[in-house]
């Protein structure tokens, strides 16, 4: 493939979904090891409702509408899933599941009765994302690259997603120690003054944000698979946190490229007409990648099953 | 009767070396539900001493510590270590949690969970210096775990893994250790390497507290003891304190003649038994 071809159709959705995946990773390392791994999943879905919502107060389906809307709703939920816990009294896992799954249904329920016909919002969007979509018109080669006037032609996704990977990546890299400290042992890092809650809000504000960020151009399914198969892989490669993150935005990066290619290009191998949906082939990939891992790793096994060396 | 006795005499003295002590809880009450696990609690440690906080199960032993350090909320009471706030004090407390309060799974090595001890210097983004190495590896080597710096910490024994844990406090170059039952489920050797790293660091000055278990090893391991069940029972030297009267109140009938003959604490009276 030339760069004529691959720079306007392909280098957009593919740089996009290689962002979206690693932004969602990264936090997702320490939320599975917190093991709150489904608060990515939590999240995903309520941004819907919070999207719809924001939708039909302002008319029109704009970035910075739909991401407040979704931060609201991802607001209204993480409240609502910590208060059924304290006063029900239940497991978190649960919790989020009533939520998540009660307020996902609600947006859907919304969008279904609203008038949204004449704009780009349904249902099948929200769960896949458009990343085919994202075509950089104004790019003619390469050499478009350097081009002023053919990059403020960029789909507005792509430097969204960037800025989101930046603040996520800025946040672990800066608060690295207090993140792995009160992840391993929260009691010992409250002994030594950290603010244990409020980091843990920080962290799940974190993915938050690259959920909503990533929603529009990816949708729900690819975010959820990222928040967990590429660190839930990248555990059983390494015993130390640092490699772990490494792997993991390894593995996201891998999956997204990986992904996009099969679905563009696997289904014409095959011999079938069309491509598929470049999110789920992604989140598809994530998941293989955990699965070889899962029988290949050299850490998979653990505790009094693991080989002393 | 006789508690609510005891708690009132030991008052007046315990005012007056609040302000020394590393120590000082004043009524400190929490509860999980409708029951309080811990009740208007009074505590006062006596510097250069090891004391064990001991009480039967669900006493509220852990409990207390927690509280006094912050990490639960308690519905009532202060804590002051050496006279001022906890918050004012942190660098000179190293706490040992219970080593089943964290998952040893977690992808890290043993000499990164030293390291963490000293997280106070090293800040947010200070770099780990050769001598921040060194400074861990020597704790390591307090505890007889230098051999095992870069294994995977969910390789280690339960005791190594205590031992672990110790090493990380004594990098905290604290004034006051609370440790959390540090020899529960740990092997012999561990307890003999644990107990004398302790004593060294109060021979050196510095004040220990332990939540412990087992009565049979409290009068050789410590100088001072708290009981509690729920409410204070009482404290004070060991000798005095550590009897038959004392430990009935604590543990109600759970404690058997049988039990306190082994302790060679003298039975109450036939009756009691």
């Amino acid at each position: 493939m030339n760069g004529s071809e691959f720079v306007p159709l392909s280098l957009v959705p593919m740089l996009t979904g290689i962002f979206v995946a690693v932004a969602c990773a990264l936090p997702g390392n320490f939320l599975v090891l917190r093991r709150q791994a489904l608060i990515g999943d939590a999240i995903s879905h309520v941004v819907l409702p919070g999207i719809v919502v924001a939708f039909l107060l302002t008319g029109v389906v704009s970035t910075w509408p739909m991401l407040l809307g979704a931060a609201g709703a991802a607001i209204v939920a993480v409240v609502a899933i910590e208060a059924v816990r304290r006063l029900g009294k239940i497991e978190a896992g649960a919790a989020m599941g009533v939520i998540f799954t009660a307020m996902f249904a609600g947006g859907v329920l919304l969008l279904e009765q609203s008038d949204t016909s004449s704009v780009h919002l349904d249902v099948e969007h929200a769960l896949y994302g458009n990343l085919e979509s994202l075509i950089w018109l104004d790019a003619t080669g390469w050499s478009s690259l350097w081009d002023l006037e053919a990059l403020a032609g960029l789909p507005v996704e792509l430097p969204r997603m960037a800025i989101t990977l930046v603040v996520v990546a800025l946040f672990i890299a800066i608060f690295w120690r207090p993140l792995k400290i009160s992840t391993f042992d929260e009691g010992f890092a409250r002994t030594i003054g950290m603010q244990t809650n409020l980091l843990g809000l920080a962290l799940v504000i974190m993915a938050a944000i690259a959920a909503v960020a990533a929603f529009d151009a990816v949708g729900s399914i690819i975010v959820i698979a990222m928040f967990i198969c590429p660190p839930a892989a990248a555990r059983l490669m390494t015993n130390r946190l640092e490699h772990q993150v490494g792997w993991s935005v390894a593995f996201a990066a891998l999956a997204a490229i990986i992904g996009y290619v099969l679905a563009g290009y696997g289904p014409l191998w095959i011999g079938f007409a069309d491509s598929v949906s470049a999110a789920g082939m992604i989140a598809t990939v994530s998941g293989l990648i955990l699965g070889i891992t899962a029988l290949i790793g050299p850490h998979r096994l653990r505790g009094a099953a693991a080989p002393t060396a | 009767m006789t508690v609510e006795l005891a708690a009132v005499a030991g008052q007046s003295t315990s005012d007056i070396n609040r302000a020394q002590s590393p120590l000082a809880i004043r009524g400190m009450t929490v509860s999980y539900g409708q029951k309080p696990a811990v009740f208007s609690v009074d505590m006062t440690v006596e510097p250069g001493k090891m004391t064990a906080i001991i009480g039967p199960n669900g006493a509220g032993k852990s409990t207390l510590l927690k509280a006094a350090l912050g990490i639960l909320k308690p519905l009532a009471g202060t804590t002051t270590v050496y006279g001022k706030s906890v918050s004012e004090q942190r660098h000179r407390i190293a706490y040992v949690p219970q080593r089943a309060s964290v998952d040893w799974d977690f992808p890290t090595r043993v000499i990164d969970v030293v390291l963490m001890g000293l997280y106070p210097q090293l800040g947010l983004l200070g770099r780990v210096r050769p001598m921040h190495r060194a400074k861990a590896n020597d704790c390591l080597i307090r505890v007889g775990m230098q051999d095992f710096a870069t294994r995977q910490i969910g390789q280690l024994s339960g005791g190594q893994q205590q031992r672990v844990f110790l090493a990380r406090a004594l990098a905290q170059d604290a004034d006051l250790y609370l440790l959390d039952e540090p020899f529960a489920g740990v092997d012999a050797a561990t307890e003999k390497a644990i107990i004398g790293v302790l004593k060294s660091l109060r021979d050196a000055g510095k004040t220990v507290v332990a939540v412990h278990h087992d009565l049979s090893t409290v009068a050789e391991y410590f100088d001072n003891v708290f009981l509690i069940n729920t409410r204070r029972v009482a404290e004070g030297p060991v000798a005095s304190t550590f009897v038959t009267q004392t430990l009935q109140d604590a543990y109600g009938g759970r404690l058997a003649g049988a039990q306190m003959e082994a302790l060679r604490l003298a039975p109450l009276d036939a009756s009691t038994s």
